[in-house]
């Protein structure tokens, strides 16, 4: 299976299983709707008559030797050979997770899939024993793998921010007991963050997600506090310290939300950079589509030129030596993520779980809340093994449309929440998120590309 | 070749041969939480 698309002038082919990514001529590019295995030894006949009248015969005889040549090294028409490593996913050991150390928030934000942080289960703050009994889940079920990674997630976490610390603290202690490391990150809206908070987090988060939507107004119009004020001249300076304050070797990312209320969200993005930031994550909201700020199907020509644009700018920026990092436009085309990875995405109700201040254990953040998704609760000891393997066999084989994407490999099967949110299925794919997901894969490719061509004209 | 310029080592199928360690980052920790990709993660097998 191949994709092939163009974009920002680049005649772009994917090379969906063996994850060749190839930058062709126009010839290439319509030679291929009718060049296909099996290659004879001659560009037939047919083929000739088709496009002799636009392109040069010889040519058309050379350039289908080369999409030969590319198929008889498999970087190119090549097949899928990973289904029999899906066939053996069973259920993985549990080394991440998000834990709801808080269930209350002192923001209102619109699209809170959270229900303004409760989770639609009232307001409560995780104590510190359901904390520890966390830790203590996840040294015991992790099996042989080192890296264990805990979110402190809300709600708003630094409104338990006591607890967060004794928690670092008897997670450092522990792990040491097994051999193991704990890899601590917080997510934060920041209005509470003040020195002490940013120190910790400094000294003890591997990566922070400091949340704000971008532009003022697009900010203050969606994530206002209970009392309807405006957060984005409160957070914006701490923000600055956080980040200034933050070593090279750690990761950070400010995270925003784009609404149908800024489908000019790239504005957003580089609102951002010009307010000091350099690791930038801006994704589509999540929501019913009853909600006047829902996206829907009307909006993906507008998201999908947006997302094209904010390519076009990155790059030019790049150029000029102003460099960022847009969280989905990351790709590294040689060291990324093996195929294995790739079957089954984000790892939730699997190797991945969420903890609530009660201990129940849900699939994953985006779960939480839905009693049909309970996994067990840590207080009593229990986790559902088989909703578990259920979860463990959500790979891109077993969803439908995955099966038959030429994005399968990048995206991995998308967001199980997602598809149960919105088709009430994890399984089934939730063709809009797909689409968003697959223009920005198209982009990061492409910024790919240019970049080698650049590398190139360099040499 | 004149007309098709290959950039990158195509290598899904061999990393399939040593993948699967677990040892990466779960996707939705990194700066998500609403979506997913996994293309942007890095790879952290020990020896590759």
């Amino acid at each position: 299976m191949i994709h092939k698309y163009e974009l920002n002038g680049l005649y772009i082919v994917l090379d969906v299983n063996s994850g060749g990514v190839h930058i062709v001529d126009k010839l290439t590019y319509d030679l291929l709707d009718y060049a296909v295995p099996p290659f004879a030894t001659e560009c037939p006949q047919e083929i000739l008559d088709k496009l002799g009248g636009t392109y040069d015969i010889d040519e058309l005889k050379e350039c289908y030797e080369e999409i030969a040549e590319l198929y008889e090294e498999k970087i190119l028409f090549s097949p899928d050979e990973y289904e029999k490593f899906a066939k053996f996913t069973t259920a993985s050991p549990v080394k991440s997770m998000c834990l709801h150390i808080s269930h209350d928030c002192n923001l209102r934000c619109q699209y809170c899939f959270a229900s303004t942080g409760d989770f639609g289960t009232g307001r409560k703050l995780m104590p510190l024993e359901i904390g520890k009994k966390a830790i203590d889940f996840l040294l015991e079920n992790s099996g042989n793998r080192k890296n264990l990674e805990l979110d402190f997630f809300g709600g708003e976490p630094l409104m338990n921010f006591g607890v967060v610390k004794e928690i670092v603290a008897y997670g450092r202690e522990r792990e040491k007991e097994y051999g193991k490391t704990f890899r601590f990150t917080i997510t934060t809206n920041g209005t509470m963050l003040n020195d002490d908070s940013i120190d910790f987090i400094n000294r003890e988060m591997s990566n922070v997600v400091l949340s704000i939507d971008g532009r003022k107004e697009v900010n203050d119009r969606m994530r206002p506090t209970a009392g309807g004020k405006g957060t984005y001249d409160v957070i914006l300076p701490k923000f600055k310290k956080l980040v200034d304050g933050r070593s090279k070797d750690k990761d950070w990312y400010v995270r925003g939300t784009f609404t149908k209320y800024n489908l000019d969200f790239s504005e957003d993005v580089f609102s951002l950079y010009e307010a000091g930031f350099d690791q930038i994550s801006v994704e589509p909201v999540v929501c019913d589509a009853k909600y006047p700020y829902a996206l829907t199907e009307e909006d993906l020509p507008a998201i999908s030129a947006e997302y094209e644009k904010l390519a076009q700018r990155l790059l030019a920026q790049d150029k000029a030596g102003k460099h960022f990092n847009f969280f989905h436009f990351m790709i590294d085309l040689n060291q990324g993520p093996c195929a294995v990875k790739r079957l089954r995405g984000c790892g939730c109700g699997n190797e991945y779980v969420a903890i609530t201040p009660d201990g129940d254990i849900y699939p994953c953040h985006q779960f939480v809340g839905m009693e049909e998704y309970k996994m067990g609760n840590l207080e009593e000891g229990t986790f559902n093994r088989e909703m578990q393997a259920d979860f463990a066999k959500a790979h891109i084989y077993n969803k439908p449309n995955c099966r038959e994407c030429w994005a399968r490999f990048y995206c991995s099967g998308g967001c199980n929440a997602n598809n149960y949110q919105y088709m009430g299925d994890i399984l089934k794919s939730h063709t809009l998120s797909c689409e968003f997901e697959k223009k920005r894969v198209e982009c990061a490719i492409m910024i790919q590309a240019v970049k080698s061509l650049e590398r190139n004209e360099a040499e | 070749m004149k007309h098709i310029m290959t950039i990158n080592k195509a290598n899904l199928k061999e990393s399939a041969v040593k993948g699967g360690c677990g040892n990466c980052q779960a996707s939705c920790q990194s700066a998500c939480k609403t979506s997913c990709t996994v293309a942007n993660q890095k790879c952290e097998r020990d020896e590759k």
